[in-house]
């Protein structure tokens, strides 16, 4: 059937694990959704009577209420855990939390956790869907996604399309997941930032080094600006604020100075007149908010392919569970 | 098992008249285009939506609003179906469906439950003044209690029988053919 669509399995815990025409059906999938969120009655009944259960061990505000926009959108039923207050602060492991929500009948996770593998790791391990809302400096595909679909929306294809990342890219699992999903998609990827702020071989990811924003500026479409992370410069990877938004700040004196009109992504939250002046953030090279409206959009997309998907490896899951 | 070659149950020429027809039985219903809206059911639905809207237009001389609707997410048996299917454009008619007089249009009516999960979709948009079910061909074997308004033509034919309904944009030509089993 041509209209039948490459399955996504059980979990999506990476970009890295998904093929190309993966990537795409969720985009195209995603635009469906865009306009749910335009209805006076913003809700479908995709997820009836589905639990999902999004476990927080990481402070967020953005991501989690996206996701949480994006299930009650779907008309799913939802439960939010964060480690505070929680039994996980009691020093329950990862896997006896899930296995009790499990025992109450769940059907999806979505997880936020400090540690990389975090998703993966309990998605081998439960029969629910399981979805990575950022797992340490691992990945974070969802905002890897929603990047690349307002890139998409803007440009029409990402074909030969040169994107930048610039700032914290070391420790960064939103550039690992930008990287990953842009290079499989065919776009020319560069990452910009201070030497301690870029990890030893990102060459091997198939990317282009910029020492100088100067020169990323010049050659790329696109930037996707990172927040950088205040505690860095606590742990001397950094001088000072000031010295990096000389150096590294996208302003606009150097937007000015590119050949082409530039777009501005940021992840969020930011840090105005540090990685990015406030001038920019709200001027009108900036897909800032856009980015946000699609971050739904795209949650929404992942939530309904997972559901009801690949059912033998749920079983798998089962029996690794029950042994 | 390789499919039979398909019969034609109506050519392009026939399935122009029922149009026609259909859209002045439309009118009758309705009244004239002041608060008429078209709404077409993906995919095909759409197509005949618009030849309707024309035949509407030609008629009266002036257009009418028309929108498409995908009821992917509302169906009754979207967690059971294995892959996902891709979903098609839902556009609302220009100004919304409060207070209009909506007429759904789809190819093929069978068991019921496109229309079903099509009306608790329009429910979703707003308050449709009138909803009525218009249809190109009518084959019969509800399994809901549905009941079309406005039909091209009625097939009534056996289960392990299909009919499909075949539009220029998709297909090439315009016909409804019976036993073309593999049409995607």
């Amino acid at each position: 059937m041509s209209l039948a669509t490459p399955a996504l399995g059980k979990d999506l815990t990476g970009l890295e694990p998904l093929s190309a025409d993966q990537i795409r059906v969720i985009l195209d999938t995603a635009e469906p959704f865009k306009e749910i969120t335009e209805r006076r009655v913003k809700k479908v009944p995709v997820l009836r009577g589905k639990t999902i259960v999004n476990l927080f061990f990481e402070a967020s505000t953005r991501t989690r209420i996206s996701f949480e926009f994006a299930e009650k959108r779907l008309s799913a039923d939802t439960v939010n855990i964060g480690a505070a207050g929680s039994s996980v602060s009691k020093g329950e492991t990862l896997v006896d939390t899930a296995r009790n929500l499990e025992a109450m009948s769940i059907d999806m996770v979505v997880i936020r956790h400090w540690s990389a593998g975090a998703a993966a790791f309990l998605a081998a391990r439960i029969p629910s869907n399981v979805i990575n809302a950022g797992d340490g400096a691992h990945e974070h595909p969802t905002q890897g996604l929603l990047d690349i679909l307002t890139l998409r929306d803007h440009f029409g294809t990402l074909e030969g399309l040169r994107v930048c990342i610039v700032g914290d890219v070391l420790h960064s699992r939103v550039a690992r997941s930008n990287i990953y999903g842009l290079v499989k998609l065919g776009a020319e990827v560069g990452v910009c930032g201070p030497r301690t702020l870029l990890p030893a071989s990102i060459e091997e990811l198939g990317v282009t080094v910029f020492g100088r924003v100067e020169e990323a500026v010049e050659w790329a479409d696109a930037i996707n600006v990172l927040r950088l992370q205040l505690e860095r410069m606590q742990d001397g990877f950094v001088p000072s604020l000031r010295e990096y938004n000389r150096v590294f700040g996208i302003t606009r004196e150097r937007l000015e100075s590119a050949p082409r009109r530039l777009l501005i992504l940021h992840p969020g939250p930011m840090n105005r007149g540090v990685e990015i002046d406030s001038d920019v953030a709200d001027g009108p090279h900036s897909v800032i908010l856009q980015q946000v409206t699609n971050g739904v959009a795209v949650r929404m997309a992942v939530l309904y392919l997972l559901a009801g998907g690949a059912p033998h490896l749920a079983e798998a899951a089962r029996d690794w569970t029950g042994s | 098992m390789t499919p039979a070659e398909p019969t034609v149950l109506m050519d392009g020429a026939d399935v122009r008249r029922a149009i026609d027809r259909m859209a002045h039985e439309v009118l009758e219903k309705l009244g004239g285009t002041g608060r008429l809206v078209l709404i077409g059911v993906q995919r095909r639905g759409v197509d005949l939506a618009d030849m309707i809207g024309e035949a509407v237009r030609a008629a009266e001389g002036h257009p009418v609003p028309t929108g498409t609707l995908d009821i992917t997410f509302y169906r009754d048996d979207l967690m059971a179906l294995g892959p996902r299917p891709l979903v098609g454009e839902t556009k609302l008619p220009p100004g919304g469906v409060d207070d209009r007089a909506v007429v759904l249009v789809d190819d093929v009516l069978y068991t019921g439950r496109t229309a079903r999960a099509a009306l608790n979709e329009l429910m979703d948009w707003g308050r449709p003044a009138r909803i009525v079910l218009c249809v190109l061909v009518d084959r019969g074997d509800r399994e809901l209690p549905i009941q079309p308004d406005i039909v091209g033509r009625e097939f009534p034919v056996l289960a392990n029988q299909r009919i499909d309904v075949l539009v220029p944009r998709l297909d090439g030509e315009l016909a409804v053919v019976l036993g073309a089993l593999d049409r995607p």
